[in-house]
């Protein structure tokens, strides 16, 4: 079992890594501070080609996969939790058109998305609640040649940057249905931004959808498609995009607690040698590994076309779960610099906490997960 | 200005940033890079972004050369992903242990057998040596004029290049005539990030990788054999601190101090 990564892996990788540090981190504490999405780096994130990962060659994208995704995804993350999630609803965004488009769909939308010219949404969740997908109550009704949509979305990722939004309504008792809803769309319209104690930087919210009245060429699949296709994209992209970040946010931790734990004296020695910060260094050793891990590996059962929804969901759920934990270890390490806002521990606990419920929550994940044990282990 | 081809020598390194992680390998008098994650030499990556920035407004072409062991190509690679348009790599046992001297002597043959070049950018040294030897040595070599601590390069007429020279609280300009070889300073540029196209297209392509037999170097010239300088030893020094007290009257201090530092060997 090989588990070395290609070459080019590891130089995307590095570029990640290099971009997150080099112009990223500059301007992270201005996110956190005023909650504003730094729109530059959304656009540097499509120059570098980040935007258009899963996206096929032909239609502008790079299709380096899934792997490579969350390779990004965790490199980004590491920086900022805040622009990681927000480059992978972009991805999310795009996945109903990739997976489940038409040529023409992939043609008019994908490469303006690849190249990060138009950002992507996928709006599903509403007040009624997102773990309730079949309970939504926006509604699609047929006039002519077009469907005019109304309703309410809340919690939306990218609500106010997107100009190409997914949004899944009812056409029927229960149908659901996928239709693609571009920025401008008399009728569709952001409504209230979130302010978020934490992941500061990615901006949540309304989406308001009035009259608005879509061509029909704008749907995806067709009518009844719109829970499969929400189903499959948030499980295959978004789920694993939200671990991906929660994974940087992991991996940033064991490297600050290290690096802490070696610099700070106590007792005249480097808190490094007390076996009581060992203990809790190991703890954030061992999520990181186990979030990394499940992480990659439910990314190449995807590369390999392998069905991996309680895959994803472990990942997710682990690596959420654990960004929690262990930046509240790493609070712990740094005593009491780890509750000023001056030192990197406490966003790392505001960042990840809003993680652990995007995506689906950890008790739809233990959910998505039995499904498949139940059915493997019978 | 005419399009220019541009060479730019580059080296694998050390990662700078993970320095500490550095171990000595006192037998064999080197350093020990296994552990270390390598990168191209900071100031390289300067130079190949002003290679890079000359012909993406001049036109022309951007050679990389390099010399190093196999996981050099990583160097090379990246270079490519940055866009440089082709990449040679002088690799072979023979070329080991080179010191600077050796290291461009073999650099000078290589490049020597590309035609029609226009000038040769470098990083005014390398992290590792530090000796900022190798861009004079290989102007020597191919008798042409050479510009170090260059913090900007402009062409202001034909075969010609104006540049900034960084010396102590200023600069100074010098022109060159061209083909010439310009040593950089980091204020010169940012290099850029490649792009997740750039990367792809890079591991698509092929680094050429030249033996001593490619570029007719001279057996004895060449590696530790054609190394007039040799490390005869490496170690970290130790820094403590040794307090002594020296009493008595001024007078009899002074003498005792100067005789102290006789002993020392300081005077």
């Amino acid at each position: 079992m090989d588990f070395s990564f290609t070459p080019e892996q590891e130089m995307l990788r590095k570029t990640a890594r290099e971009f997150a540090e080099k112009e990223i981190a500059p301007k992270v504490n201005k996110m956190d501070e005023t909650g504003k999405v730094p729109m530059d780096l959304v656009k540097r994130m499509g120059e570098l080609g980040f935007g258009g990962l899963l996206i096929p060659k032909e239609y502008g994208g790079t299709g380096v996969g899934h792997l490579a995704r969350i390779m990004i995804l965790e490199e980004i993350g590491r920086v900022s939790a805040a622009m990681a999630n927000t480059l992978q609803i972009h991805h999310l965004g795009e996945s109903p058109i990739i997976y489940f488009g038409t040529d023409e769909q992939k043609k008019r939308w994908l490469p303006s998305m690849a190249s990060g010219k138009k950002i992507g949404a996928l709006a599903l969740t509403e007040p009624v609640g997102g773990s309730d997908v079949m309970g939504i109550q926006t509604v699609a009704k047929k006039e002519g040649e077009a469907y005019v949509i109304n309703g309410r979305k809340c919690f939306i990722t990218n609500s106010h940057i997107s100009d190409v939004c997914g949004v899944i309504a009812k056409t029927g008792e229960k149908e659901l249905t996928c239709f693609i809803v571009e920025k401008d769309t008399p009728g569709f319209t952001p409504g209230r931004e979130e302010d978020k104690f934490g992941l500061r930087g990615c901006n949540t919210g309304e989406i308001v959808l009035e009259n608005c009245k879509v061509p029909a060429e704008n749907m995806i699949g067709k009518p009844g498609d719109g829970l499969k296709i929400a189903l499959s994209c948030i499980g295959n992209v978004g789920r694993p995009g939200v671990g991906a970040a929660a994974l940087g946010i992991v991996h940033r931790c064991l490297e600050e607690a290290v690096k802490y734990a070696n610099q700070r004296t106590l007792y005249g020695k480097p808190i490094a040698d007390i076996q009581a910060i060992q203990w809790l260094i190991a703890d954030i050793y061992m999520d990181y590994e186990v979030s990394r891990w499940t992480a990659y590996y439910a990314a190449w059962l995807r590369d390999k076309g392998v069905r991996c929804d309680a895959e994803n969901s472990l990942a997710k759920f682990w690596s959420t779960d654990s960004a929690v934990r262990c930046a509240q270890k790493l609070i712990d390490i740094f005593g009491a610099y780890g509750v000023l806002k001056e030192y990197v521990p406490q966003r790392l606990l505001r960042d990840a906490w809003p993680l652990v419920s995007a995506a689906g929550t950890l008790e739809i994940m233990k959910i998505v997960m039995v499904r498949d044990v139940l059915r493997k282990y019978a | 200005m005419n399009s220019l081809n541009v060479i730019v020598c580059i080296k694998q390194v050390p990662d700078p940033q993970q320095l500490s992680k550095i171990t000595l390998d006192p037998i064999r008098k080197t350093i020990r890079r296994e552990d270390v994650p390598a990168v191209i030499n900071p100031l390289d990556k300067h130079a190949l972004e002003e290679g890079l920035r000359i012909r993406d407004e001049y036109g022309g072409r951007v050679t990389v050369v390099s010399m190093g062991p196999p996981q050099a190509e990583l160097a090379c690679r990246e270079a490519l992903a940055m866009g440089a348009d082709e990449a040679i790599l002088l690799c072979d046992r023979a070329f080991a242990g080179a010191d600077t001297l050796s290291t461009s002597y073999s650099l000078s043959l290589a490049i020597k057998r590309i035609e029609g070049f226009n000038m040769i950018l470098c990083g005014n040294e390398t992290v590792d040596g530090s000796t900022g030897q190798v861009p004079p040595q290989l102007a020597d070599f191919l008798n042409i004029p050479h510009v170090t601590r260059a913090r900007r390069i402009e062409f202001t007429k034909e075969k010609t290049a104006r540049v900034e020279r960084s010396i102590e609280y200023g600069y100074m300009v010098v022109e060159v005539t061209l083909p010439a070889i310009i040593a950089v300073t980091k204020e010169i540029n940012v290099p850029r990030i490649p792009t997740v196209s750039g990367i792809l297209e890079a591991h698509q392509r092929e680094v050429k990788v030249w033996a001593p037999k490619d570029i007719e170097a001279e057996e004895e010239r060449i590696g530790l054999a054609g190394s007039p300088t040799q490390v005869v030893d490496i170690f970290s020094p130790e820094i403590g601190r040794k307090g002594e007290i020296l009493r008595g009257e001024p007078e009899e201090v002074a003498k005792l101090l100067v005789q102290r530092l006789h002993e020392l060997g300081v005077i």
